[in-house]
């Protein structure tokens, strides 16, 4: 695929929000600022990144409880997430919801969730909705290998393919559900494949595994499938390979990974590999590089300085929105 | 007026829903050419093609975690699960998702949709197609529930829930399916969720039922009326939200209340209405309050176990004539 500059620069652009926005997080968290949990999403910006450029203004997508990097690679605001995350009156769901519900029906984000698994079903609705009312949405749902363990990762995609719906299921392995390594020849492990992506042969649509850590792989096989979709061809199923690398949450020490494992994939990183890839093309240079990270960093510092400074949500907020439009039954 | 069955009028509820309005479709298992397990799609799938009235795969979790979707992307889903019992496949999408989605997005997600789902004992189907399970969803913030008694009531209530921009759970009674009643033909008949119908007025006692319960203490309170005792029967037609205004005025006027559902009496909807009277009209009551609900158990098969184990007008009497 050949890109324009422009576009590269978006796509790195985009990867530098997410990690500087997670390094905030983590160092706000440790700092007891966060109420809660938080999973952060370092480590796996290039999924997030590489499907979300595929996507068009009218398009949906369905996040997971590691879901800053969606949000934010959809076009997310970086304020309104941050104040969201620190509970504030002024984040996207008013303080309510916190890091595993934010959603922005406008951007068609249609929530990060908080149970494993459950957002593979509500894609498929999204999908429902663009063949009853005839429109060409196109929605990519975000999961986990750990959800590929689920019953609802088994219907969605039967139903989708049945009824072929415009839905690109986008599984992140990022290796471990928690503690629990999605594969291993001789150990512990939560299903007898190499590839989730072997899994879409028993629902009769197409299924590919790409590196996770390389954003335009990522990208090249989510723009492909989303064509498809488009275009009345149905459902598929992109794997892509990643890492996280912090644990499961913040405060979680991670003693179920090697020390030597998680240094390998450190030297993957995916912001560093692409940002050699257009140092090696000669598409800029670290003057240029240097002035994005420090506009990254101010976006970003302005954000938390938003949810800092943003009030708590007013006491009446318990029993509003029960209902749409409405309070208490 | 002309006469439908309750089955009938849902049906109607549904056509002239979808007829006026084309993002409420309907899904489910064997809702379409087969016309629902209990005949209630009946021809629809014919009227509004496949598309429309979507023959779903036996998977209750994606029926309604797709309906959750579907809702919150502008569509109006109208889902069928085929047995109430069935609900516990799904009850992650409904309790975690379609409730809560509003909430927890600071009230940005709507999620127009309604779930139908046969309850109730009475045809020999035991203990895993039998259930009562009103209060599960009366508990859960964010969801209405609706039950309705009447054909009249079915239709006028199943409009009400296609429109409301909030997650419906409508139990249908699969004894009701086959009752007649009159139905207003107008299209723009609609009963309003939270407003109880006073279906017989009396002086002397409140019955608070609702589904099948209420043709049973109708039925009590033909029976008692010939010795000279007057029921006031009520029916909430809506458990959430619940209109008890009307039931406390009934108190008030009578000072005795039974409350008579088909569920086990343990956490059930009839505890929950005998809570509200406690806490807000103990000192209206002239008696303790009397729940007659089934017992504690599984629903048994035998017709002879089953029969003794629902509760009916008998039950209904038994109470009634111990509080007179």
């Amino acid at each position: 695929m050949r890109e324009s500059k422009e576009k590269l620069f978006d796509l790195l652009e985009s990867m530098l929000v997410i990690r500087e926005f997670e390094s905030t997080v983590q160092k706000h968290f440790a700092a007891g600022e966060i109420p809660g949990f938080v999973h952060l999403y370092s480590g796996e910006e290039a999924v997030a990144v590489g499907a979300c450029s595929a996507l068009k203004e009218n398009d949906y997508i369905t996040s997971t409880h590691r879901g800053h990097g969606h949000l934010l690679a959809r076009g997310g605001d970086v304020k309104k997430m941050m104040a969201e995350i620190f509970g504030k009156a002024t984040g996207y769901n008013k303080g309510k919801g916190g890091s595993m519900h934010i959603a922005d029906l406008n951007l068609g984000i249609l929530g990060a969730n908080g149970i494993v698994g459950a957002g593979l079903p509500i894609a498929v609705g999204s999908g429902i909705t663009s063949q009853i009312l005839g429109t060409d949405s196109v929605t990519v749902c975000f999961f986990g290998d750990g959800a590929s363990n689920r019953g609802t990762f088994h219907e969605a995609i039967n139903m989708a393919s049945i009824w072929n719906l415009p839905v690109v299921f986008v599984c992140e392995n990022n290796m471990y559900g928690i503690s629990m390594p999605q594969y291993t020849s001789d150990g512990r492990k939560s299903q007898n494949i190499k590839d989730v992506s072997d899994r879409a042969v028993a629902y009769g649509i197409s299924g590919v595994t790409v590196d996770g850590n390389d954003v335009m792989a990522v990208r090249e096989a989510v723009v492909e499938a989303v064509k498809k979709a488009r275009n009345g061809g149905g459902p598929s199923l992109v794997e892509c390979k990643t890492y996280r690398h912090r644990g499961h949450f913040e405060g979680d020490p991670a003693v179920y990974r090697s020390k030597e494992e998680e240094e390998q994939w450190k030297k993957k990183d995916p912001i560093n590999r692409f940002v050699k890839l257009l140092k090696d093309q000669e598409l800029f240079d670290d003057q240029e590089y240097s002035e994005l990270k420090e506009k990254v960093a101010g976006e970003i510092a302005d954000a938390l300085k938003f949810a800092q400074e943003s009030p708590e949500p007013d006491l009446s907020e318990v029993t509003t929105d029960v209902y749409y439009g409405g309070g208490v039954e | 007026m002309r006469e439908l069955t309750y089955a009938q009028a849902l049906r109607e509820a549904m056509a002239e829903e979808m007829e006026r309005d084309n993002s409420v479709f309907i899904m489910g298992e064997d809702v379409g050419i087969f016309g629902g397990c209990f005949g209630v799609t009946g021809d629809l799938c014919k009227r509004f093609g496949e598309d429309r009235v979507r023959d779903t795969p036996i998977t209750e979790t994606a029926i309604v975690g797709s309906a959750v979707g579907a809702a919150m992307t502008g569509s109006r889903p109208v889902v069928e699960i085929m047995f109430s019992s069935f609900m516990g496949v799904a009850m992650d999408e409904i309790f975690n998702q379609a409730a809560k989605m509003c909430y927890m997005t600071g009230g940005q997600a709507k999620v127009p949709l309604v779930i139908r789902t046969a309850a109730g004992a009475g045809i020999g189907t035991a203990a895993q197609h039998s259930e009562r399970i009103e209060a599960w969803h009366v508990h859960i913030p964010g969801l209405k529930v609706a039950y309705p008694s009447t054909p009249a009531d079915a239709k006028g209530l199943l409009k009400t829930a296609i429109r409301d921009d909030n997650p419906v759970i409508f139990f249908e009674h699969i004894l009701l399916y086959n009752h007649k009643g009159e139905v207003p033909e107008e299209k723009n008949f609609f009963i309003p969720f939270g407003k109880a119908d006073i279906k017989r007025a009396g002086k002397d006692l409140t019955v608070v039922a609702t589904g099948i319960l209420v043709t049973h203490a109708l039925k009590a309170a033909e029976e008692l009326a010939k010795e000279g005792i007057e029921l006031e029967v009520i029916d909430p037609r809506t458990l959430v939200p619940f209109d008890k205004e009307t039931v406390l005025n009934s108190v008030k006027k009578t000072g005795k209340l039974i409350i008579a559902t088909e569920e086990t009496k343990r956490g059930s909807f009839a505890s929950e209405v005998s809570a509200v009277v406690a806490e807000e009209g103990l000192f209206l009551l002239k008696q303790p309050i009397k729940r007659v609900c089934a017992p504690d158990t599984p629903v048994p098969f035998s017709s002879v176990l089953e029969k003794a184990y629902l509760p009916g007008s008998e039950k209904i009497i038994a109470a009634v004539k111990e509080m007179v």
